[in-house]
């Protein structure tokens, strides 16, 4: 392209866009307000999108007009593969539905399974299933709290909650051998017991973790700008909250007193537990963060009351025909070895029917609908995440605020990509 | 029968079909042309109260005449109950109402069960694939015609595809 061209272009485009009259340039006036909207995509490798989301936002100006999610950049057909696999073999696979908390998948899973062979599991292992829950809590909050903050630009905090996360994933190491794909619950129970050196890891750092809240809590909220960023954002009433079928924080942000752990008795060791559920009143991104902030002073104390009341008891249901058999009795007796294999590769005998069970997961309900035919594969299998249906709220929370609010929306739901597409 | 399911009965006596309970769950199936209706009275009535949205599903059954079956599940938060309201439509007449005014979290999760099973949704605001690619042409995932493993080139591999 020689200069010429180059000039030629330039002034035919400022033509268009300042209507300059080319045989007057002195009568230009300013140049005139384009009113159109524009669109915007963000994402799906934008850091803030915590995964691969992308949504298009169409703008006026600064404002956010209507946003479009567009869902399934990692959509694995969770589903499709459970159709295959024996009820058993499908625990792994939850691990890898909320990969941040994959304690709370394989609870939620292995309760839905319980309810369509009606196991009643044994209180030693409700009360396990129910600390090492409340740990995943804990996790998930802290790991949300960390990068929501990070998201809106207040960078400290993170390094304070991924410090205290670590803890708890090395104890997660010790209890599983794993960090974050756990599968550590079965059907009927769950693999093993704490050891006394897990459970004392376990009070150290519970009597270590208050003061921590406090000082996340200092850091975010003696933080102007994290304030005014988060303070009446996103505002969703309690009755569209409920509609559009939000749950866990983001519900309760609303004002809607509603959590699985107190609701119809709840489940596990819950109902043993005096614990507060902490109710939001504006429905906005900052009641969220103090839902969580709160719950996990709550979560402390659910574990701490879950360790004193535990009594010594078998960590597994008496249902050979299901449950699987203990470890060390596979490995030596050639029966349990014959059962084990069985269980894994046939599976055992659902009755026909259909359940939905649903779990208070850290981000909200998260259930699973199966449809039984008999046999020892489910013959549909419906995940109810929350993160996928949170964000069918995002339009309707996203619109009249600035772009910028789109990054907090995205954080305030706790979004997590490999729950929401599957 | 469950009061809830008596209720719906005695209301809609023309779209009940029939009401199932099992391990806890209420399950009451009605006539397509019935449903939307009934999701009106379970929203809007004051004992029913049902105002939270659960989650919307599909069953695939291929040798039924009526071979698809559409799941809604609804809540009340205040009275404490649920209620899993499900419809059954065949291949042909694939269609059944959206339920997107009553609920409007039925939006995202009715246009999950059309790019996963194909049922359309009338009166939907906005009926497009959701998970899966918008050109996706090879049809709908969870059907049970749909492969479990894939068609591409592991199917060049004569091995794999051995039948024991």
């Amino acid at each position: 392209m020689n200069d010429t061209e180059k000039t030629y272009r330039f002034e035919d485009q400022r033509d268009t866009i300042y209507k300059v009259n080319p045989e007057h340039p002195e009568t230009a006036t300013l140049p005139l307000q384009r009113t159109e909207e524009l669109l915007l995509n963000m994402g799906p490798q934008h850091p803030s999108t915590h995964g691969v989301l992308k949504v298009i936002l169409e703008l006026e100006g600064e404002r956010l007009v209507k946003s479009t999610p567009v869902l399934g950049f990692l959509h694995r057909g969770v589903e499709k593969l459970a159709e295959d696999g024996t009820y058993h073999q499908f625990i792994p696979h939850t691990d890898r539905l909320d990969y941040v908390c994959a304690m709370y998948n394989n609870f939620a899973y292995c309760r839905a399974v319980e309810k369509l062979m009606n196991i009643t599991v044994p209180e030693r292992a409700e009360y396990l299933r129910t600390i090492v829950a409340e740990v995943q809590r804990i996790i998930g909050h802290q790991f949300w709290l960390g990068t929501q903050a990070l998201d809106i630009g207040a960078m400290t905090v993170f390094f304070y909650t991924f410090r205290d996360r670590e803890i708890l994933l090395d104890w997660f190491d010790e209890l599983c051998g794993a960090r974050l794909t756990t599968s550590w619950y079965r059907i009927g129970g769950v693999e093993r017991d704490l050891t006394p050196s897990l459970i004392s890891k376990l009070r150290a750092f519970l009597d270590y973790f208050p003061s921590k809240i406090d000082e996340y809590q200092v850091f975010l909220e003696k933080n102007r700008i994290w304030v005014a960023r988060t303070k009446g954002v996103a505002v969703i009433s309690a009755e569209d909250a409920l509609s559009f079928g939000l749950s866990g924080p983001t519900l309760r942000g609303s004002g809607v007193d509603y959590d699985m752990r107190k609701h119809n008795g709840g489940y596990a060791a819950y109902p043993h537990c005096d614990f507060n559920v902490p109710v939001g009143k504006n429905g906005d991104t900052y009641d969220r963060y103090w839902i969580r902030v709160m719950e996990l002073y709550e979560s402390v104390k659910i574990i701490k009351q879950c360790l004193d009341q535990m009594q010594d008891g078998p960590i597994m249901a008496d249902v050979p025909s299901v449950t699987l058999p203990p470890k060390d009795r596979v490995f030596t007796n050639l029966d349990s070895m014959i059962q084990q294999f069985k269980l894994f590769s046939q599976g055992f005998d659902a009755p026909p029917g259909e359940i939905y069970c649903g779990t208070e997961a850290h981000k909200g309900e998260l259930g699973f609908y199966i449809v039984s035919t008999g046999g020892g594969k489910p013959y549909r299998m419906k995940i109810r995440s929350p993160s996928f249906i949170h964000m069918g709220a995002f339009d309707h929370m996203s619109r009249g605020y600035m772009i910028a609010d789109a990054v907090t929306i995205f954080g305030t739901y706790d979004i997590v990509m490999g729950e929401c597409d599957r | 029968m469950h009061a809830l399911a008596e209720r719906i009965k005695r209301e809609f006596p023309d779209g009940f079909v029939d009401a199932v309970e099992w391990r806890g769950d209420l399950a009451v199936t009605v006539r397509p042309s019935a449903v939307h209706a009934v999701a009106m009275f379970l929203r809007h009535d004051p004992e029913i109260d049902c105002d939270y949205m659960v989650h919307v599903s599909s069953v695939d059954w291929p040798d039924d005449e009526e071979r698809f079956e559409v799941v809604w599940e609804v809540a009340s938060i205040r009275k404490r109950h649920r209620i899993r309201l499900k419809t059954r439509v065949s291949e042909a007449e694939c269609q059944v109402d959206s339920l997107t005014d009553v609920w409007y979290g039925a939006n995202f999760m009715e246009r999950e069960v059309y790019d996963m099973m194909g049922i359309r949704f009338r009166n939907h605001p906005d009926l497009r694939r959701i998970l899966m690619p918008d050109d996706y042409t090879e049809g709908y995932p969870l059907r049970k015609d749909f492969p479990l493993q894939g068609k591409g080139w592991r199917d060049t591999f004569e091995f794999l595809n051995e039948k024991v």
